[in-house]
């Protein structure tokens, strides 16, 4: 690879963005690349947007994803990958969670989709967290079943091993299963 | 090792591989996971660890440990500055013992912070405090490690001055490990001639703290830690902190092969490095975040070494908010005629989705029912959680400022109109700086009404413990100290301690109070819905 890959992660604070950032950046380092990501804490945990960015390669300078240079967007919530959409360019891969948290004056979900549909990007729109609820019993572990599904898809330059590896040592040995059947559902889907 | 670590992991990293033995701070954003962090390790490591009350505690409480001799790390966010910086002025006097290095986060483009976009490295000239800048993780972790050298070396305390891109970026770090053996136990050996601030001997001090400075300034002129690159241009670029890597990142985005000075030391400034570095240059891009203090700096020295030099700073990057490697191309194309695309397409004009209040938030049992039921009251907001109350769908921060703000205003209203006053305050808040406006209040026969946002915990932040808990940061149980007594002690009559989800008591306790000539206090104690849940899964 010799281009640095780019990832912007969307989504609402207490998602579980920050776990997901982690396991991604622990497993292009299991890979051997060169990793800068950023995210925030605070104020913007508490349920407002947040995005964070991942970029990894040979070498990699500015932690922050610019502007049109996404390989990646992988949201985790419908309304907040239509909002993160603007920041995609040619080569971007746009990756949506089926799943929308509504607040005063949102706008529809079905607008929202259709909206998703329209920017004319590879658009995978995919529902992560209605399948680990059902199967799973758990909404929050959707982030890794998002990651299992770009993984399975290409939609990112890491292997199934080195994210299972990265799993095991970011997630705590209580959540460890879960995380991991999350993943492989998202995989094999 | 190598291992990715998050800035503030970092310099813990470093913190213990120095041997710190003494650790005290605030806990803010972004600077919270090094207390944190610190708490859990503690005991085994042989450190002794605290969440002060605020950060003018916490400092002091470091300086008493350097003056034992022990070696110190105190971490605060950006306000936290302000408020120790009472005591932080006359250390740089005194001078430390124990090494000590004090790290401040601050929050450019306000993520996560009210009040203001402070550029805390203002302080170094104000305090006379030698400031370091690290760029990335390892930085944080090199730089910890400098700034306890230079501590040692010069008996200074040093600032380790981090933004929320640097504390919260993650990368691989290389580390190493801490030495065995290490205690919190040391030695205050009296010397008042160090340790007091006595006039005349301030005066004397403050020469010795300016010959320590130039010295530190040798030092800086020689560290490392400010790197040069080799290429050759007429034109060259300046730059410290986060933007270093914006820099590096938008050279290359642009073909650019610009030489680059990256400077560490923000403070003493490393005046014969950047002499050297413009002297054969016809342009200079100064990229900083915030103030334009470097840039003031280059013009005033370029004033004696190279009178012809442009000077490009604040003229072509924003003053205000984060910079990012694109605002960087967009200055480098004004000042090279380089051209640059923008990759942007329009922002979709969607909603904002605003922070709010977790789902079973004691605060849903408050925010309503004021509003309801004192309609027309002025409310003084505070920080915390808090400050949600101030966004859709509530909307009832009429002012908001800084820790403890709320009922120092309300009160200064209150003096001055009819009106009803009603002050909204969380428990660490009111541990923090609000006992001292309390007493003011009572003092001044003032009558505003007091809302405390009892949610057992400082939550904001990510959950720490405080003087309401009767726990500390290194998992002790100690005696709760209880905000009704505290109240009563400052001389308030009117004190109701209630659980807010009792929607009628609340009420009547409002009506009553509202009314009343003296400062009447609501403590309402309810646990914050994620420390419950949390708790219940163990
Ligand atoms: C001087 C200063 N130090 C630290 C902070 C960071 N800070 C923001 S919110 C907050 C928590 C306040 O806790 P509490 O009053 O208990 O309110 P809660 O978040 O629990 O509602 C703190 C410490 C600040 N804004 N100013």
């Amino acid at each position: 690879m010799d281009k640095t890959f780019n990832i912007i992660i969307a989504g609402v604070g207490g998602q579980g963005i920050i776990t997901l950032l982690q396991v991604m950046d622990e497993a292009a380092f299991v890979e051997g690349f060169d990793i800068k990501s950023s995210e925030l804490h605070g104020l913007s945990q508490r349920g407002g947007s947040v995005e964070a960015h991942i970029r990894f390669g040979k070498k990699v300078y500015s932690p922050m994803v610019s502007n049109g240079s996404a390989d990646l967007i992988l949201a985790l919530e419908a309304l907040e990958g239509l909002r993160e959409s603007s920041k995609a360019g040619k080569q971007t891969k746009i990756l949506v969670n089926e799943y929308f948290l509504p607040f005063l004056n949102s706008p529809a979900k079905e607008d929202i989709i259709k909206q998703l549909g329209e920017t004319k990007k590879d658009f995978y729109l995919v529902s992560a967290s209605k399948d680990c609820k059902e199967k799973l019993q758990n909404e929050i572990v959707c982030t890794l079943y998002l990651l299992g599904y770009a993984v399975v898809k290409k939609l990112l330059p890491l292997k199934k091993e080195s994210v299972l590896r990265a799993i095991k040592n970011v997630i705590p040995e209580k959540y460890l299963d879960l995380n991991i059947k999350a993943f492989e559902l998202g995989y094999g889907n | 090792m190598k291992k990715i670590l998050l800035g503030n992991e970092a310099i813990v990293k470093a913190a213990l591989a120095a041997g710190v033995q003494f650790v005290s701070g605030y806990p803010g954003c972004p600077s919270a996971e090094i207390g944190d962090i610190i708490g859990k390790v503690a005991k085994e490591n042989g450190i002794y660890a605290e969440w002060s009350t605020n950060e003018k505690t916490g400092l002091e409480a470091g300086i008493g440990a350097s003056f034992s001799g022990l070696k110190v790390l105190v971490n605060m966010k950006s306000f936290g500055i302000n408020v120790c910086s009472d005591s932080l002025f006359p250390l740089a006097y005194t001078g430390t013992k124990g090494a000590m290095v004090i790290f401040v986060g601050d929050d450019p483009g306000c993520h996560s912070s009210a009040q203001s976009e402070q550029d805390s490295r203002g302080y170094a000239y104000l305090g006379k405090i030698p400031v370091l800048e690290p760029s990335d993780p390892q930085e944080c972790y090199d730089f910890t490690m400098l700034g306890f050298e230079i501590s040692e070396k010069f008996n200074v305390p040093v600032i380790l001055r981090a933004t929320t891109r640097v504390a919260h970026q993650r990368s691989p770090v290389n580390f190493g490990e801490r030495k065995p053996g290490i205690r919190p136990i040391g030695e205050f050996i009296k010397n008042p001639r160090q340790f007091s601030t006595m006039p005349p001997r301030t005066m004397e001090m403050k020469n010795e703290l300016l010959e320590k400075l130039e010295k530190v300034r040798q030092f800086a002129e020689k560290s490392k830690a400010n790197k040069v690159s080799k290429r050759k241009n007429k034109t060259g670029i300046i730059a410290s902190g986060i933007s270093y890597l914006h820099v590096l990142e938008a050279l290359e985005t642009m073909g650019l092969d610009l030489p680059v000075l990256k400077l560490s030391f923000f403070y003493p400034f490393p005046k014969k490095i950047v002499a050297n570095f413009i002297k054969d240059k016809k342009s200079i891009l100064v990229a900083e975040e915030l103030d334009p203090y470097l840039e003031k700096e280059i013009t005033a020295l370029a004033k004696d070494t190279n009178l012809k030099l442009n000077i490009f700073g604040k003229n072509v990057l924003p003053g205000t908010g984060e910079l990012n490697s694109e605002k960087i191309c967009v200055a480098l194309s004004k000042i090279t005629g380089k051209k640059f695309v923008n990759n942007k397409s329009p922002a979709l004009n969607l909603p904002k989705r605003s922070a709010r209040l977790c789902d079973g938030c004691p605060y849903w049992y408050i925010f309503p029912v004021l509003k309801r039921v004192a309609p027309d009251a002025i409310f003084g907001g505070d920080i915390g959680c808090n400050m949600i109350a101030g966004l859709p769908p509530h909307n009832m921060h009429d002012t908001l400022f800084s820790m403890g703000a709320s009922l120092g205003i309300s009160h200064g209203i209150k003096k001055s109109t009819n009106q009803k006053v009603i002050s909204m305050m969380g428990d660490g808040t009111f541990f923090h700086s609000g006992i001292p406006a309390l007493v003011n209040a009572v003092y001044n026969r003032s009558n505003p009404l007091v809302v405390v946002l009892d949610n057992r915990i400082t939550a904001m932040t990510g959950h720490q413990v405080n003087p309401g808990m009767g726990k500390t940061l290194m998992g002790d149980i100690v005696e709760e100290v209880k905000i009704e007594d505290i109240a009563k002690a400052c001389g308030v009559k009117n004190i109701k301690v209630l659980d807010p989800i009792n929607a009628q008591d609340f009420e009547m306790a409002i009506k009553e109070f509202l009314v009343k000539d003296e400062v009447s206090i609501i403590i309402c104690k309810r646990i914050c819905a994620l420390l419950a849940r949390r708790q219940k899964n163990g």
